[in-house]
């Protein structure tokens, strides 16, 4: 999977902190055929609302369909998206990566390079954390890989607005709804 | 006041003004079952939950007031998933209410346990499952404010018998706090002026008017705007009624099966106006072709709407009552400045189309029944409020093609889902809605094998609702693609005429059951049924199954290309 280039629209949506809100989501993206590349849910400050960052596929619907669609569940509070030019993007990966002892030297280079972390170590593997855009993700994935990956996982991106210097377009697209 | 749920449940439908509900009971509801008797609700028995799904939608259309109906878990939830897809693509304002097996239980196989919130999510605007009996009176009012308000729709209360058990504190919520749901009603008064503006410049307009126009009562409001501007409307489907056809400037049903006038003078036009509507593939055809040259004013108070299918140079989100009235005030200021283009060269194309392509059909002296003629003698011989209702299929889009609608809220059908079986059950809730008025269903053969057990319903209940089959022996419409589109090899579509034997399954039921052959009895006959007030009415009339619908224009075609049919010989084509 490649999370690069490929184009994304980024949604940060507030919806309420109840039972069923992600099936209400994630039916809603089945249903009317938009496609998510990733999600992440997580708890905010404010313990009635949780924050869901969803990446949607660009080419599989309008953006304006998926954030009209989206609003009218009545869970959803608020949805902003997050241009991928103006964001900031991050995400953390976990990879467990094939270190006996002639390779494990080249395998904590690359982890030093990427400013990545090594959390865990076996007798012939380590477990190395990532944090970054997902481009570095893939980077570092597609780099270990010759040394073989046991295992794998991604949290799916988060992203914020970037802050305002000169301008910050943050379009707040939580429209009228019915 | 200390109450169980089940009464918290029963005084909060009370609080609501709830007159009557259409239900069966079963195990997980039972509590609810129990303080029913003792409120002031009239509840209606139905036969299969199916039936009270689609009483409530009839009900509510007929009443413009939710329609309510209550039934137990698992199967008769399941069962009543139908009616409330039916609901939801017609936006018809209904609220079921569904027992559960206890919260305790909830998520181990119970017995009667299905995950009813999840599988209704995809065809409900909203639905809850209830864990505290507390939370009752909120969420009986928060389902009546989401069905009704905004674009209306069904909702669902699922309600876990042990909650319904429970003690609470009474209490009702004055008002409805939900962060998430703020439909907007005003239009946007800049855009509602570029809307007049453009209006004001149309040479060649139609107003596309919907379903949305009975759904904000504003049939006054369209009258208005068609009467000040002279531009021709077209309702849809689901907007028949919405202007009188007998109005000069109402152009009947555009789309697959509409009249040639309407749907060409969509496709020609230059400005579309639209109301409530919502591009439908059965209106637009092959959407590319679909009214290349037209600007698109699109109001509808659902957002998602504007744009969905086509763009729309001007969107405005707002009820259409309160967006046509303003569109008025605009358009008068606009005039004002400007005198906008004579329309009498379009409207005279109109009306050149109108004389040249009529709905034509023939009834010969003698010959086999035609079911068009059963509908004109049925619309020539029943009051002008009368409501009619109809199942799916040919017949339906005869009754639609065929009738004058006068009032708004006199057509009740399934479009969106096309739910075959809506007829009898709708036609039972419309009645139980308007006593006061005279309520006939066009039905077809194979779709009142589908429900037609609610006519014990209706007869047990003194519910005097009048069914008249088109019977072709067939599952007709399929039939008429089959002919058409599969070189007329038939599969699976013969039903036959007499088996089951209308008439008598009409009398096992409580109802009168009357036969008719030939057009010379069709009118004695319809008499003699609006004659009977104290029980059901069922008409088999033996039509000509040969007979199909036209004008038609073939599933993924333009509308250029629209088949008149065989009486307007080769060049029907
Ligand atoms: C529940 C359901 N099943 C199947 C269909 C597909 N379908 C559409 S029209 C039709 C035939 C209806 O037959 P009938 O009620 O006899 O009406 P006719 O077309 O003959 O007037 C069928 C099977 C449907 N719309 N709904
Ligand atoms: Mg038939």
């Amino acid at each position: 999977m490649t999370l690069g280039p490929s184009p994304h629209h980024i949604l940060t949506v507030t919806v309420e902190n109840k039972p069923g809100v992600l099936s209400r989501v994630a039916g809603l993206f089945s249903r009317r055929a938009f496609n998510i590349v990733s999600l992440a849910v997580s708890p905010t400050d404010d313990e009635r609302f949780s924050r869901m960052t969803i990446v949607v596929d660009a080419e599989s619907a309008p953006l304006e369909q998926v954030v009209k669609q989206l609003n009218k569940l009545i869970p959803v509070i608020k949805i902003t998206e997050v241009s991928p030019a103006e964001g900031v993007e991050r995400e953390l990966m976990l990879v467990i990566v094939k270190a006996a002892a002639e390779t494990r030297g080249q395998v904590t280079e690359l982890t030093a390079i990427f400013e990545a972390k090594i959390v865990d170590v076996g007798y012939d593997a380590m477990t190395i954390m990532v944090v970054g855009e997902p481009e570095k993700l893939d980077a570092f994935s597609d780099l270990v890989k010759p040394f073989g990956i046991v295992e794998l996982q991604r949290t799916g991106r988060i992203a914020l607005p970037k802050l305002a210097r000169e301008s910050t377009r943050l379009r707040s697209v939580k429209t009228a709804r019915a | 006041m200390k109450l169980t749920g089940a009464q918290a449940l029963i005084k909060s439908l009370e609080m609501e003004q709830v007159e009557v509900m259409f239900g069966l009971p079963g195990g997980a509801i039972l509590p609810v079952y129990d303080p029913l008797i003792d409120s002031s609700i009239r509840h209606i028995l139905v036969r299969h939950e199916q039936g009270a799904g689609h009483m409530a939608s009839g009900y509510a259309h007929a009443t413009g007031r939710p329609g309510v109906a209550m039934v137990t878990s698992g199967p008769a939830a399941t069962n009543i998933v139908t009616p409330l897809c039916d609901a939801y693509m017609d936006s018809i304002p209904i609220v079921v209410i569904t027992g559960q097996v206890a919260y305790s239980v909830i998520g181990t196989d119970a017995f009667q346990e299905a995950d009813t919130v999840g599988i209704t999510m995809p065809v409900t605007k909203h639905n809850w499952l209830i864990s505290d009996a507390q939370d009752i009176p909120r969420v009986v009012r928060e389902a009546f404010h989401v069905a009704t308000t905004g674009r209306p729709g069904p909702v669902l209360i699922d309600l876990p018998k042990d909650v319904a058990n429970a003690p609470m504190e009474w209490y009702w919520p004055e008002k409805v706090d939900m962060p998430g749901y703020k439909p907007n009603v005003k239009g946007h008064p800049r855009q509602i002026k570029d809307a007049a503006k453009l209006i004001n410049e149309a040479r060649q307009p139609v107003i596309y008017a919907g379903g949305g126009i009975m759904l904000a009562n504003a049939s006054n409001e369209l009258r208005a705007l068609a009467e000040l501007t002279g531009i021709p409307a077209v309702t849809t489907l689901m907007g028949r009624g919405a202007l009188p056809d007998e109005h000069p400037l109402c152009l009947g049903m555009p789309g697959m099966h509409g009249n040639f006038t309407a749907v060409t003078a969509m496709q020609k036009a230059d400005l579309l106006i639209t109301l409530g509507a919502r591009f439908d593939d059965r209106v637009t055809g092959k959407v590319s072709e679909f009214a290349k040259d037209a600007k698109v004013i699109h109001v509808d108070i659902d957002p998602a709407e504007l744009g969905k299918v086509r763009f729309a140079d001007v969107p405005i989100v707002g009820d259409l009552r309160t967006v046509i009235e303003e569109m008025i005030k605009a358009l008068k200021s606009e005039r004002s400045k400007q005198d906008p283009p004579d329309l009498a060269p379009w409207l005279a194309t109109i009306h050149d189309w109108q004389e040249r392509y009529p709905l034509k059909y023939r009834q010969e002296e003698g010959g086999p029944l035609k079911p068009q003629f059963v509908i004109e003698s049925l619309r020539d011989n029943t009051p002008d409020d009368c409501i009619l209702v109809a199942g799916v299929g040919q017949h339906q889009m005869w009754a639609s093609q065929l009738w004058k609608f006068k009032l708004p809220n006199t057509w009740v059908n399934s479009g969106g889902l096309g739910t075959m079986g809506y007829a009898v059950p709708a036609a039972v809730g419309a009645k139980v809605g308007r006593p006061d008025r005279m309520v006939w269903a066009i039905d077809g053969d194979g779709c009142f094998q589908m429900t037609a057990q609610e006519l014990v319903t209706a007869a047990s209940e003194r519910i005097p609702v009048k069914i008249a089959i088109l019977n072709n022996a067939y599952l007709g419409m399929v039939r008429q693609w089959q002919e058409l589109f599969y070189e007329e090899r038939y599969s699976e579509v013969y039903l036959s005429p007499d088996l089951p034997d209308y008439v008598k399954w009409a009398e096992a039921m409580g109802c009168v059951g009357m036969r008719v052959d030939t057009a010379d009895d069709v009118v004695a006959t319809i008499e003699k049924a609006n004659e009977i007030d104290d029980r059901p009415v069922v008409i088999d009339f033996r039509t000509d199954w040969r007979e199909k619908v036209y004008p038609m224009v073939a599933a993924g075609s333009s509308n250029d290309d629209i088949i008149l049919g065989p009486e307007f010989g080769e060049g029907g084509r």
